[in-house]
């Protein structure tokens, strides 16, 4: 196999390295570059513990050859800083206990970002909808939504 | 999980460059668009390609337009796209609809309709309403272009008329001449992201004409020309719809496995077309529900 030197924006800083063809980009991130938010769960794009922003968007980090980010823009849980809502979602998770071992809360948290920066006033259909595919099997998912929509609220 | 098998990796910037690599590698090559199924098959060594060819920078991949009653979708189009598009929303109603329903967002985001039929397992929520609209697969390789009409796309489970040399660059559908109304009805176990049971489109046009397709209630994706043929001419009303029904059953093939029994899925499918057949007609006439809130589950 040929390995690829690739570039791209990781939390902000730039990120240069080499890869083979069948990187993932989840174990990269966690092997290589020790960003340990984005979890390994299912490993086949049904859980969503592994989200990460890429150009914005979530997507399975899990189902992304790490050679496909060249030149994309990576955004996982520590670079909470770099978006409006991330922070503010992650203080309201905590102080409304939205999640007890905390394994699905990066992800859940970026889908979260993602919607409330395409829609800064979602409804509880639309906040379920976006969080659709990210499982969690602690908290039944009420106090995730009431943190999603009590952020929205800037309660 | 790691992918341990060995490959290639190439992202072709022109249209050449990947019909050479396909005519090249045929059945060894595979296109990489969302990648949601494929890294999947890479993984559990389903797929075992000795080239791997992104797509994703072939400009005459990307776009949607509607011309001429025509909409073209192409293959790089994710459903994200086509949930975006208030043109899709309001022409093709039921294909929004439909896209709504594949995987969650974190998927749809990557995943693309072409890649969805290419993948061409019998429970594809796109295309049932490939079928209504009369959608056909636009395909390249180094020996020219085709059109495959989408009945005659699904040869198997998991299986398509796709050449090994081919690539798929787009899918086009046809805009009803009518008015029509439509909706999608998914049946899985929980709201949410879930594989279909079992799904039914019905589309009605202002005519007293109907069109009905399914998944996962038999080997392939479907029209229903029986019980199309059943239905149209007249109003909707019980006893048309009785016979609609046992047309349905005659059509339907599923199998029973872990996600449903056979018999569930016939006495479901039933349901789903009377639910989806009112749904369609009650949107036709702009009494029905919001697309996208129909949900059976």
């Amino acid at each position: 196999m040929k390995s690829h030197h690739i570039h791209f924006s990781l939390n902000g800083e730039k990120v240069s390295l080499h890869v083979e063809p069948s990187d993932v980009l989840l174990d990269v991130l966690r092997n290589k570059l020790g960003i340990k938010s984005p979890k390994v769960g299912c490993d086949r794009g049904d859980c969503g513990t592994c989200t990460v922003l890429i150009d914005g968007k979530t997507v399975r980090s899990c189902l992304a050859l790490a050679v496909e980010a060249d030149g994309a823009e990576i955004v996982t849980l520590e670079g909470a800083n770099t978006r409006k809502w991330t922070q503010k979602l992650q203080r309201k998770f905590h102080e409304k206990n939205a999640f007890q071992c905390g394994f699905c809360a990066p992800g859940v948290i970026l889908s979260a970002t993602e919607l409330l920066e395409k829609n800064s006033r979602p409804s509880s259909h639309d906040i379920k909808e976006a969080i659709a595919g990210n499982l969690c099997r602690c908290t039944g998912y009420e106090p995730i939504v009431a943190a999603i929509e009590e952020t929205v609220k800037g309660k | 999980m790691p992918i341990t098998a060995e490959f290639e990796y190439v992202k072709p910037k022109d249209m050449d460059e990947a019909l050479h690599v396909f005519s090249l590698y045929r059945e060894k090559a595979r296109a990489l668009a969302g990648g949601t199924d494929l890294i999947v098959h890479l993984k559990e060594n389903l797929a075992r390609p000795e080239v791997v060819v992104d797509i994703k920078a072939l400009e005459e991949l990307s776009g949607l337009a509607l011309k001429g009653g025509v909409l073209r979708i192409g293959a790089r189009v994710t459903f994200s796209e086509l949930i975006g598009s208030a043109r899709v929303k309001a022409k093709f109603p039921l294909l929004w609809e439909a896209s709504l329903t594949v995987a969650s967002t974190g998927v749809r985001n990557r995943a693309t309709l072409a890649g969805n039929i290419c993948s061409a397992v019998p429970s594809a929520d796109s295309a049932p309403a490939l079928a209504v609209y009369d959608a056909e697969v636009l395909t390249l390789s180094v020996k020219g272009a085709r059109r495959i009409p989408i009945g005659e796309w699904f040869t198997g489970p998991k299986k398509t008329a796709l050449l090994p040399e081919e690539i798929v660059t787009a899918v086009e559908l046809k805009l009803p001449e009518k008015k029509h109304g439509a909706c999608y009805m998914k049946l899985s176990r929980y709201e949410g992201e879930d594989l279909a049971q079992g799904g039914i489109a019905a589309l009605a046009l202002a005519d007293n004409t109907y069109r009905v397709a399914f998944c996962a209630l038999g080997p392939v994706p479907a029209r229903c020309p029986r019980t199309e043929a059943a239905l149209n001419g007249n109003k909707l009303g019980e006893k048309v719809l009785a016979k609609a029904k046992a047309a349905l059953l005659e059509e339907l093939s599923p199998i029973g496995d872990i996600r449903s029994s056979k018999e569930y899925r016939l006495h479901m499918a039933q349901i789903m077309l009377g639910r989806a057949l009112e749904s369609a007609v009650a949107r036709l006439f702009k009494k029905g529900s919001k697309y996208g809130t129909e949900n059976i589950c």
